[in-house]
Formats: C-alpha cells, sequence, structure tokens
C-alpha cells in the first residue's frame, strides 16, 4: 500500500443508508427539519425520522408533483423540507414543478433522491435515471451534491440543513465500499485523495470508489494520476480543478450519468473557457440502461474499473 | 373592514387598474382578472389578515396564493391598493427591469407574491404545503388560494384535493374561478370539467357555491366559508364568475382571455367603469 493510500474499505454500506441516517441526526439538531415522501420510506430508510418525528413526516403517496409544490409551501412558511423518493420521480416526473415553485421561487427545499444511475439494477431502464443531474444543474440557483460513499452522503444530508437555497442530493441503492468516513465535507469544496502529475481524474458518486481503484492499478504500472472527488458538481470547485489540470494537462471525468449534462459536461466547459486540454469522459455515451446486477450493468455500459484504466491510457497518449 | 360601498368603489378601481395596466403593456389577460375583481377586492380589503411591510414566512398570518398566475393584474392591483407596494408601480407591469412579471413571481422581490405561478396546475399543492406548515408550527391563520376552473384540467390539482382531504386541512379554502372559458374555448368543449361539485365533494371537501361578481355574494360566501373552517374538512368555493365582467364588450366570451385593449377599446372599457379612487 502507498503511503497516500488511506482508503481502505472494510465494509460495505447504501449510500441511502447515509441519508437516512443524515436526515434524523439534521432532525435532532434543527426542529424546522420536515420530510416529505412519496410512498418509499422504506427504500429511502426515512423510516428512522418517521419514527422519531411522526409529526414532521409528511407521507404523500405517489403524487411527486403535489410532494414539489407542497415543499415549496413548506420552505415558504420558513421550514427545511427533504423530498425523498427514487431519482427519476425526483427530477424528470416533476422538472416543472420543482423549477418554478423551487427553483424561480428561491424556495428552501432539498430534492433528495435515491436509486439513481445503472445501479438501481433489475428494475431496469424505467427506474435508471441518468440524465438527472443534467436537469437539476441546468436550473439556476440550484445545488447539486453527489456523494461518493455512505459516510459522504450522511455527511452531505446534514450540511444541506443548514444550507440556504433549492439543492439537489442524488445517491443510490447498493451497498457500496465506505471509505471517505474520515473527510470533512464542505458544500462546493472538492476532495483531493491523491496528488499526481501525469493525469487528473475526477469522480462523482458510486465512481469515485472504481477511480480509486483504478488508480491503484495505475499507480503499479507508473501512471502518477492525481484523484480528486468533485462531490459537488454546482457550484463547481473551479479552483481545485483548474490547480491540478495546469499541472497534469490531463483530464478523465468519471460519473454515472448520460456524457450529455453531467460532471464531464461541466468540467469540459469549463476547460474549454480557460485551459483546453485532453480529455476522456467515463460515462454513459447516449443510452438507457437495462435490468441486470448493479455491478454487471456498470461493466456492460462503460463504467468499470477497466474503464477507467482504458480512459487514462486513452488521454496519457494523446 | 371595509363598507359594502367602500369595496365595491375599491373593485372599480382594481378594474381600471387591470384595463391600464394590459393597455399599456399591449399584452397581459384581462378577462379572468376583471372576472375575479369582486373576489380579489373582498379577501384582501375585508377578510384576510396580514401584515405590511410584506414578511415572506407570514407567520400569524393569512396567506394567499394565486395559482392561475396569468390574471396577475388583478393580483398587482389590490396588492398595490392594499399599501403592498407604491400604486404607481403598476405602470411598469410586464416592462423590462419591473418587479411586476407577466406571471406573479418572488424572483425580483414584489411584496405580496410567496411563490411563482403561471405554469398552471401548481398553486393549491403549495397551499396545501402552507397550510400543513401552520399546523407543525401551531400557527391557527388561514390558507387561501385560488384556481382557474380550465387550470383543473391539470391532474396534480387532484393529487393536492386528495391530500388537503387526507390531512383533514380545515383551514384551508379554496376558491375556483368557474367562469367557464379557457383559451380554445368554453370548458365543455376543451374539456369538459364534469359535476365539479361531486368531485370536490367525493374527494372529501365541504364545497359551497357562489355568485362571484356580486360584491354582497362574495361577502357573504366568504363569511360562510370561514365559519365551515376548523370543521375537519378543506372548503372550497366554486365560484360562478363571467369572464370580463365589468367592461360589456369583453364579457362572457373566451376572446379576452390573453388579449389587450388598444387605445380605444381601453378608453371604452374605462368609460364603463366611472368609479375611482385615483388612477396612478
Amino acid at each position: 500500500m502507498s503511503h497516500w493510500d488511506k482508503y481502505q474499505s472494510t465494509e460495505k454500506k447504501a449510500t441511502r443508508n447515509g441519508f437516512g441516517d443524515g436526515l434524523l441526526e439534521a432532525a435532532r439538531n434543527n426542529p424546522d427539519v420536515v420530510a416529505l415522501c412519496a410512498d418509499l420510506a422504506g427504500s429511502l430508510k426515512m423510516d428512522l425520522f418517521e419514527k422519531e418525528f411522526p409529526e414532521r413526516f409528511i407521507q404523500v403517496g405517489v403524487a411527486e408533483a403535489n410532494m414539489m409544490g407542497m415543499a415549496a409551501g413548506l420552505a415558504t412558511s420558513g421550514l427545511i423540507p427533504f423530498t425523498g423518493t427514487f431519482a427519476n420521480f425526483s427530477t424528470g416526473r416533476v422538472f416543472d414543478q420543482i423549477r418554478q415553485s423551487i427553483a424561480y421561487s428561491h424556495k428552501n427545499v432539498k430534492i433528495c433522491a435515491s436509486h439513481a444511475g445503472l445501479t438501481l439494477g433489475e428494475d431496469g431502464a424505467t427506474h435508471q435515471i441518468l440524465e438527472d443531474i443534467g436537469l437539476m444543474k441546468m436550473l439556476p440557483g440550484m445545488t447539486v451534491i453527489n456523494p461518493a460513499d455512505y459516510a459522504q452522503t450522511k455527511a452531505a444530508t446534514k450540511a444541506l440543513a443548514s444550507h440556504k437555497g433549492p439543492a439537489y442530493l442524488r445517491f443510490g441503492r447498493p451497498d457500496w465500499p465506505v471509505f471517505m468516513e474520515n473527510h470533512t465535507f464542505e458544500i462546493g469544496k472538492a476532495i483531493t485523495l491523491k496528488e499526481g502529475k501525469d493525469v487528473s481524474i475526477f469522480a462523482t458518486g458510486h465512481l469515485l470508489w472504481y477511480a480509486l481503484e483504478a488508480v491503484r492499478i495505475l499507480e503499479a504500472e507508473g501512471v502518477d494520476c492525481e484523484l480528486i472527488n468533485i462531490h459537488t458538481i454546482k457550484p463547481l470547485d473551479e479552483s481545485a480543478i483548474l490547480d491540478s489540470v495546469k499541472k497534469t494537462n490531463r483530464v478523465v471525468s468519471c460519473e454515472e450519468h448520460q456524457r450529455n449534462g453531467g460532471l464531464g459536461d461541466s468540467i469540459a466547459q469549463l476547460l474549454a473557457m480557460t485551459h483546453p486540454c485532453p480529455m476522456e469522459y467515463v460515462a454513459v455515451n447516449d443510452s438507457f440502461g437495462e435490468s441486470g446486477r448493479p455491478t454487471d450493468l456498470l461493466d456492460k455500459y462503460g463504467l468499470s474499473i477497466k474503464d477507467v484504466v482504458a480512459a487514462v491510457k486513452r488521454v496519457m497518449a494523446r | 373592514m371595509k363598507t359594502i360601498t367602500e369595496l365595491k368603489q375599491i373593485a372599480s378601481q382594481v378594474r381600471r387598474d387591470i384595463v391600464r395596466q394590459t393597455w399599456k403593456a399591449k399584452s397581459g389577460h384581462p378577462g379572468g382578472s376583471l372576472g375575479c375583481a369582486d373576489f380579489m377586492t373582498a379577501l384582501y380589503f375585508h377578510f384576510l389578515k396580514y401584515n405590511l411591510p410584506f414578511n415572506m414566512e407570514g407567520q400569524g398570518e393569512d396567506l394567499f396564493f394565486l395559482s392561475n398566475g396569468h390574471i396577475s393584474p388583478v393580483f398587482y392591483s389590490v396588492l398595490a391598493r392594499s399599501g403592498h407596494f407604491p400604486v404607481k408601480e403598476l405602470n411598469t407591469f410586464r416592462q423590462i427591469d419591473s418587479r411586476l412579471q407577466g406571471h406573479p413571481a418572488t424572483h425580483e422581490g414584489l411584496p405580496g407574491v410567496r411563490v411563482a405561478s403561471g405554469s398552471l396546475g401548481q398553486g393549491l399543492s403549495v397551499a396545501v404545503g402552507a397550510a400543513l406548515a401552520k399546523r407543525i408550527q401551531k400557527d391557527p391563520s388561514l390558507v387561501f388560494v385560488l384556481t382557474g376552473d380550465g387550470e383543473l384540467q391539470e391532474g396534480q390539482n387532484w393529487e393536492a384535493i386528495m391530500a388537503a382531504a387526507h390531512y383533514r386541512l380545515d383551514r384551508l379554502v379554496a376558491t375556483v374561478d368557474w367562469n367557464g372559458q379557457q383559451i380554445d374555448g368554453p370548458n365543455d368543449q376543451v374539456m369538459s370539467l364534469g359535476d365539479l361539485d361531486a368531485k370536490w365533494r367525493a374527494f372529501g371537501w365541504e364545497v359551497l357555491h357562489a355568485n362571484g361578481n356580486s360584491m354582497e355574494e362574495v361577502i357573504k360566501i366568504l363569511e360562510i366559508a370561514i365559519s365551515k373552517t376548523e370543521h375537519g374538512k378543506p372548503v372550497v368555493i366554486l365560484m360562478k364568475t363571467i369572464m370580463g365582467f365589468g367592461v360589456d364588450f369583453m364579457m362572457g366570451t373566451h376572446k379576452w382571455h390573453g388579449v389587450a385593449p388598444n387605445d380605444e377599446q381601453a378608453q371604452a372599457a374605462l368609460a364603463q367603469l366611472p368609479e375611482t379612487l385615483g388612477d396612478y
């Protein structure tokens, strides 16, 4: 193990559990925190909150549009509503409700979205949204966060309770390595896991673990990667990205999302305007997902550890 | 609290403001605005309990949400005339750099507006959330919301209607501006609303009816609606209005839904609304 590598994972835990635990702590710390859920309290681990704070838990049934409007109304009165449903029903289904009643109206609503991306698995493409980051980051004033593991999701949830303004928090279904528990979380502040001089790898969400595994493989092959966790896609930590890229002049972005509209797009836009250089994407390329085991789907759609390694090699060769 | 005579004078001025705003802007929605002038006047000058200067959270105050945001001219007029912002600002309706956007918004900080509306079908949900917030915050104030009738074709309304009854939000008073018209024609031709009374009742609401273009009836029905609050059910007033009421050539037709009067038409309209408190 290299001197930098303190990211061993001894347990696997889902990011949605991080949300459930974080929400409970946020509610204990702040009586204004309320939660709405569209018939998925168990799936989002909101049952912990429901049990301890029944008077602040609002079950809305299978009615996501109404949930977003209700959240806007609750926020108007000074409460801090956290909405919970799957990522698909948190964004695409209710885009106009979010746009008008929440984002344009500056409501302090936290849109919390589970089961994002391919790792939702067997339920298939109807539920595997890969466009949600793009939809949410396009809205003026919307903060967009995609944490990497259980610990970071818990920290992000708590941070959002004291953040003012509309925000989108994206997390997922599968058990996943926990390895970020020793990092403090600050919205909009990237975290460098490893410094390096050959290539800058920027990863968000579940793909950070895969990027880390890829960095280990590449290091053994003599490639000195810099690995940075961009948990906040908007506002983007532009200075962290530019400081790294000015050193390496090679970029790989990794995310469980469409290439169009994701983290990579945000980075590419920044670099096109300030520091153009070769870049490769590890992302879904204009495709829907399908049913299958989460890790098998990541392999099939080009989001595996070896895909990260290959992307680094491609960008090194350019 | 105002007398009926005073309220009628204010409603006449509100109608003048609607005509003059849309005339100046050469755009906007005079039809629905004129139809709701009596209701909005009665609500803001006789019933709604609010503080000035405007405070977004409205703790201890009654709240009003406008769901059919296109009738912004009547909303802006009653807000200005009730002291939320200077009356002369009505002159900036729909102009660049104005706080009076085509559809109401909070973005420019216009006092009196608590949520953006215009994309239809969302206001009732917001009002349900606000009523729940008041319950959580142990604030016994009321929440009012106005929706259009064509707007009820948006499915989100029925989610909100179901939810309000489920939560027994009995300090929530909705009003439907039932003028029977929408952009492409009468409701019955575009998409029938069916038996609205039976539908709201079946969803678990207390349903009231009124003629929305009689100040006496509007006051009476709002008194009844408020007396029906805190009885375990949300309350809805199905309020029959005539689109364009007060200006004969605009009345009863969808053609004045979203068309502004020209110079000549504005003059003719104002001549039919002689009672004034002073134009801006």
